[in-house]
Protein backbone atom coordinates (compact mmCIF):
# COMPACT_ATOMS: atom_id res chain seq x y z
CA UNK A 1 0.00 0.00 0.00
CA UNK A 2 1.32 3.42 -0.94
CA UNK A 3 2.12 5.94 1.76
CA UNK A 4 1.13 9.52 1.04
CA UNK A 5 2.33 12.54 3.00
CA UNK A 6 0.69 15.42 1.14
CA UNK A 7 -2.65 13.77 0.36
CA UNK A 8 -5.13 11.29 1.78
CA UNK A 9 -7.10 8.98 -0.46
CA UNK A 10 -10.41 7.25 0.20
CA UNK A 11 -12.27 4.97 -2.16
CA UNK A 12 -15.89 5.86 -2.81
CA UNK A 13 -18.31 2.94 -3.22
CA UNK A 14 -18.70 3.87 -6.88
CA UNK A 15 -14.99 3.33 -7.49
CA UNK A 16 -13.93 6.97 -7.42
CA UNK A 17 -10.71 7.78 -5.56
CA UNK A 18 -11.43 10.85 -3.44
CA UNK A 19 -8.27 12.82 -2.71
CA UNK A 20 -7.93 15.40 0.06
CA UNK A 21 -4.96 17.63 0.75
CA UNK A 22 -2.94 17.67 3.97
CA UNK A 23 -1.72 21.27 3.56
CA UNK A 24 -4.06 24.23 3.97
CA UNK A 25 -1.61 26.37 2.03
CA UNK A 26 0.06 24.68 -0.94
CA UNK A 27 3.06 26.95 -1.51
CA UNK A 28 6.26 25.30 -0.34
CA UNK A 29 8.18 24.19 -3.42
CA UNK A 30 9.39 20.94 -1.86
CA UNK A 31 5.87 20.06 -0.76
CA UNK A 32 4.49 20.91 -4.19
CA UNK A 33 7.02 18.63 -5.87
CA UNK A 34 6.10 15.85 -3.49
CA UNK A 35 2.41 16.54 -4.04
CA UNK A 36 2.92 16.23 -7.79
CA UNK A 37 4.72 12.92 -7.38
CA UNK A 38 2.01 11.55 -5.10
CA UNK A 39 -0.78 12.64 -7.45
CA UNK A 40 0.99 11.14 -10.45
CA UNK A 41 1.60 7.90 -8.56
CA UNK A 42 -2.15 7.50 -8.11
CA UNK A 43 -2.36 6.97 -11.87
CA UNK A 44 1.03 5.56 -12.81
CA UNK A 45 1.66 3.25 -9.82
CA UNK A 46 -1.70 2.63 -8.17
CA UNK A 47 -3.51 2.51 -11.52
CA UNK A 48 -6.38 4.70 -10.37
CA UNK A 49 -8.11 6.55 -13.19
CA UNK A 50 -11.32 7.91 -11.62
CA UNK A 51 -10.00 10.65 -9.39
CA UNK A 52 -11.77 13.42 -7.51
CA UNK A 53 -9.69 16.15 -5.89
CA UNK A 54 -11.60 17.61 -2.94
CA UNK A 55 -10.26 21.09 -2.05
CA UNK A 56 -12.46 21.74 0.97
CA UNK A 57 -9.46 22.08 3.29
CA UNK A 58 -7.31 24.17 0.95
CA UNK A 59 -7.13 27.89 1.66
CA UNK A 60 -4.39 28.88 -0.77
CA UNK A 61 -2.39 27.44 -3.65
CA UNK A 62 0.24 28.90 -5.96
CA UNK A 63 0.47 28.54 -9.73
CA UNK A 64 3.18 25.91 -9.20
CA UNK A 65 0.53 23.76 -7.53
CA UNK A 66 -1.88 24.48 -10.39
CA UNK A 67 0.74 23.09 -12.74
CA UNK A 68 0.68 19.77 -10.87
CA UNK A 69 -3.07 19.52 -11.44
CA UNK A 70 -2.60 20.08 -15.16
CA UNK A 71 0.06 17.37 -15.29
CA UNK A 72 -2.22 15.00 -13.37
CA UNK A 73 -5.06 15.72 -15.78
CA UNK A 74 -2.86 14.75 -18.71
CA UNK A 75 -1.90 11.47 -17.05
CA UNK A 76 -5.49 10.61 -16.17
CA UNK A 77 -6.54 11.29 -19.77
CA UNK A 78 -3.71 9.12 -21.06
CA UNK A 79 -5.00 6.35 -18.80
CA UNK A 80 -8.48 6.76 -20.32
CA UNK A 81 -9.73 7.98 -16.96
CA UNK A 82 -11.48 11.04 -15.61
CA UNK A 83 -10.39 13.74 -13.18
CA UNK A 84 -12.77 16.06 -11.39
CA UNK A 85 -12.25 18.80 -8.84
CA UNK A 86 -14.69 19.96 -6.17
CA UNK A 87 -15.19 22.23 -3.17
CA UNK A 88 -13.00 25.12 -4.33
CA UNK A 89 -13.29 28.23 -2.21
CA UNK A 90 -14.37 31.28 -4.22
CA UNK A 91 -10.92 32.87 -4.37
CA UNK A 92 -9.26 29.73 -5.73
CA UNK A 93 -12.11 29.24 -8.20
CA UNK A 94 -11.38 32.76 -9.46
CA UNK A 95 -7.80 31.69 -10.20
CA UNK A 96 -9.06 28.76 -12.28
CA UNK A 97 -11.37 31.14 -14.14
CA UNK A 98 -8.73 33.80 -14.83
CA UNK A 99 -6.30 31.22 -16.16
CA UNK A 100 -9.12 29.52 -18.15
CA UNK A 101 -8.30 26.26 -16.44
CA UNK A 102 -12.03 25.94 -15.83
CA UNK A 103 -12.16 24.96 -19.53
CA UNK A 104 -9.55 22.23 -19.09
CA UNK A 105 -10.45 20.83 -15.68
CA UNK A 106 -13.90 19.61 -14.65
CA UNK A 107 -14.89 21.73 -11.63
CA UNK A 108 -17.88 20.72 -9.49
CA UNK A 109 -19.41 22.56 -6.57
CA UNK A 110 -19.74 19.70 -4.07
CA UNK A 111 -18.33 16.22 -3.63
CA UNK A 112 -21.80 14.76 -4.19
CA UNK A 113 -22.13 16.69 -7.49
CA UNK A 114 -18.76 15.41 -8.60
CA UNK A 115 -19.41 11.77 -7.65
CA UNK A 116 -22.71 11.93 -9.50
CA UNK A 117 -20.97 13.36 -12.57
CA UNK A 118 -18.67 10.33 -12.74
CA UNK A 119 -21.78 8.21 -13.31
CA UNK A 120 -22.96 10.22 -16.31
CA UNK B 1 -4.93 60.77 10.58
CA UNK B 2 -4.75 60.46 6.82
CA UNK B 3 -5.89 57.11 5.45
CA UNK B 4 -2.83 57.19 3.17
CA UNK B 5 -0.43 57.30 6.10
CA UNK B 6 1.93 54.36 5.96
CA UNK B 7 1.17 51.80 8.65
CA UNK B 8 3.90 49.29 7.93
CA UNK B 9 7.10 49.39 5.90
CA UNK B 10 9.40 46.49 5.05
CA UNK B 11 12.65 47.05 3.17
CA UNK B 12 15.05 44.12 3.19
CA UNK B 13 17.59 42.40 0.98
CA UNK B 14 16.72 38.68 0.97
CA UNK B 15 18.87 35.72 0.02
CA UNK B 16 17.68 33.60 -2.92
CA UNK B 17 16.07 31.04 -0.66
CA UNK B 18 12.37 30.23 -0.92
CA UNK B 19 12.07 29.71 2.84
CA UNK B 20 13.42 33.24 3.36
CA UNK B 21 11.01 34.54 0.73
CA UNK B 22 8.06 32.82 2.38
CA UNK B 23 9.04 34.21 5.77
CA UNK B 24 8.91 37.71 4.26
CA UNK B 25 5.48 36.94 2.77
CA UNK B 26 4.24 35.81 6.19
CA UNK B 27 5.41 39.12 7.68
CA UNK B 28 3.49 40.95 4.95
CA UNK B 29 0.34 38.90 5.54
CA UNK B 30 0.49 39.60 9.27
CA UNK B 31 0.86 43.34 8.63
CA UNK B 32 -2.00 43.28 6.13
CA UNK B 33 -4.28 41.60 8.68
CA UNK B 34 -3.35 44.21 11.29
CA UNK B 35 -4.27 46.93 8.75
CA UNK B 36 -7.68 45.35 8.16
CA UNK B 37 -7.06 43.57 4.87
CA UNK B 38 -9.11 40.38 4.58
CA UNK B 39 -11.11 38.12 2.29
CA UNK B 40 -10.53 38.13 -1.44
CA UNK B 41 -8.21 41.16 -1.38
CA UNK B 42 -5.91 39.41 1.08
CA UNK B 43 -5.98 36.22 -1.01
CA UNK B 44 -5.19 38.13 -4.21
CA UNK B 45 -2.26 39.95 -2.63
CA UNK B 46 -0.89 36.68 -1.29
CA UNK B 47 -1.23 35.10 -4.74
CA UNK B 48 0.56 38.00 -6.45
CA UNK B 49 3.44 38.29 -3.99
CA UNK B 50 3.92 34.52 -3.92
CA UNK B 51 4.30 34.50 -7.70
CA UNK B 52 6.56 37.58 -7.72
CA UNK B 53 8.92 36.30 -5.00
CA UNK B 54 9.14 32.80 -6.48
CA UNK B 55 9.77 34.27 -9.94
CA UNK B 56 12.57 36.46 -8.55
CA UNK B 57 14.29 33.59 -6.73
CA UNK B 58 13.74 30.77 -9.22
CA UNK B 59 13.66 32.47 -12.63
CA UNK B 60 15.49 35.74 -11.89
CA UNK B 61 18.31 34.67 -9.60
CA UNK B 62 18.03 30.99 -10.55
CA UNK B 63 18.40 30.13 -6.85
CA UNK B 64 21.98 31.42 -6.90
CA UNK B 65 22.54 32.18 -3.22
CA UNK B 66 25.16 34.81 -4.07
CA UNK B 67 22.35 36.86 -5.65
CA UNK B 68 19.83 38.80 -3.60
CA UNK B 69 16.20 39.86 -3.84
CA UNK B 70 15.53 43.45 -2.75
CA UNK B 71 12.04 43.49 -1.31
CA UNK B 72 10.01 46.55 -0.35
CA UNK B 73 6.48 46.44 1.07
CA UNK B 74 4.46 49.51 2.02
CA UNK B 75 1.08 48.89 3.62
CA UNK B 76 -1.77 51.24 4.49
CA UNK B 77 -5.39 50.28 5.13
CA UNK B 78 -6.28 51.32 1.56
CA UNK B 79 -3.20 50.56 -0.52
CA UNK B 80 -0.38 48.03 -0.70
CA UNK B 81 2.81 48.58 -2.70
CA UNK B 82 5.22 45.70 -3.29
CA UNK B 83 8.50 46.17 -5.16
CA UNK B 84 10.60 43.10 -5.92
CA UNK B 85 14.01 43.40 -7.56
CA UNK B 86 16.21 40.44 -8.39
CA UNK B 87 19.79 40.34 -9.70
CA UNK B 88 19.03 38.28 -12.79
CA UNK B 89 19.14 39.24 -16.46
CA UNK B 90 15.43 40.11 -16.56
CA UNK B 91 12.93 38.87 -19.14
CA UNK B 92 10.86 40.14 -22.03
CA UNK B 93 7.73 41.04 -20.07
CA UNK B 94 6.16 42.77 -23.08
CA UNK B 95 5.99 39.66 -25.23
CA UNK B 96 4.95 36.82 -22.95
CA UNK B 97 2.87 34.09 -24.52
CA UNK B 98 -0.78 34.11 -23.46
CA UNK B 99 -1.22 30.96 -21.30
CA UNK B 100 -4.98 30.95 -21.88
CA UNK B 101 -4.80 30.20 -25.62
CA UNK B 102 -6.00 26.81 -26.84
CA UNK B 103 -2.40 25.84 -27.61
CA UNK B 104 -1.05 26.66 -24.14
CA UNK B 105 -3.95 26.33 -21.71
CA UNK B 106 -3.13 22.72 -20.86
CA UNK B 107 0.61 23.34 -20.47
CA UNK B 108 1.85 23.24 -16.86
CA UNK B 109 3.72 26.58 -16.88
CA UNK B 110 3.58 30.30 -17.59
CA UNK B 111 0.71 31.58 -15.42
CA UNK B 112 2.53 33.51 -12.69
CA UNK B 113 2.96 36.87 -14.44
CA UNK B 114 -0.55 36.71 -15.86
CA UNK B 115 -2.03 36.12 -12.40
CA UNK B 116 -0.13 39.07 -10.94
CA UNK B 117 -1.45 41.33 -13.70
CA UNK B 118 -5.03 40.09 -13.43
CA UNK B 119 -5.30 40.19 -9.65
CA UNK B 120 -3.59 43.50 -8.88
CA UNK B 121 -4.57 47.12 -9.53
CA UNK B 122 -1.30 48.15 -11.21
CA UNK B 123 1.78 46.17 -12.24
CA UNK B 124 4.88 47.83 -13.69
CA UNK B 125 8.11 46.15 -14.78
CA UNK B 126 11.34 48.03 -15.30
CA UNK B 127 12.94 48.06 -18.74
CA UNK B 128 14.89 44.81 -18.47
CA UNK B 129 12.30 43.02 -16.35
CA UNK B 130 14.25 42.29 -13.17
CA UNK B 131 12.08 44.60 -11.07
CA UNK B 132 8.33 44.56 -10.63
CA UNK B 133 6.28 47.14 -8.77
CA UNK B 134 2.84 45.91 -7.76
CA UNK B 135 0.05 48.05 -6.35
CA UNK B 136 -3.24 46.83 -4.92
CA UNK B 137 -5.97 49.19 -3.82
CA UNK B 138 -8.59 47.98 -1.39
CA UNK B 139 -11.70 46.83 -3.27
CA UNK B 140 -14.02 48.30 -0.66
CA UNK B 141 -12.24 51.38 0.72
CA UNK B 142 -12.47 52.16 4.38
CA UNK B 143 -14.90 55.03 4.81
CA UNK B 144 -13.34 58.25 6.03
CA UNK B 145 -14.88 59.59 9.22
CA UNK B 146 -17.06 62.59 8.40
Amino acid sequence: MSTHRRISVTDDVSGVSVVRFVDKKIVDSGSIEQLGEELNSLVLVEKRNMILLNFDSVEFMSSAALNKLISLNSKVKAAAGRLKICCLRAEIKEVFTITRLDRVLDLRKTEADAIAAFKL
Amino acid sequence: MSSDQEHWHFDKVLSSDLDVGHAAIEELLTALAVCGWEGSDLFRIQMAIEEAIVNAIEHGNKRDESKKVHTVFRVTPEKVLMEITDEGAGFDHRNLADPTTDELVDQPRGRGVMLIRELMTEVVYNEIGNQVTIIKLRSDPVAEPS
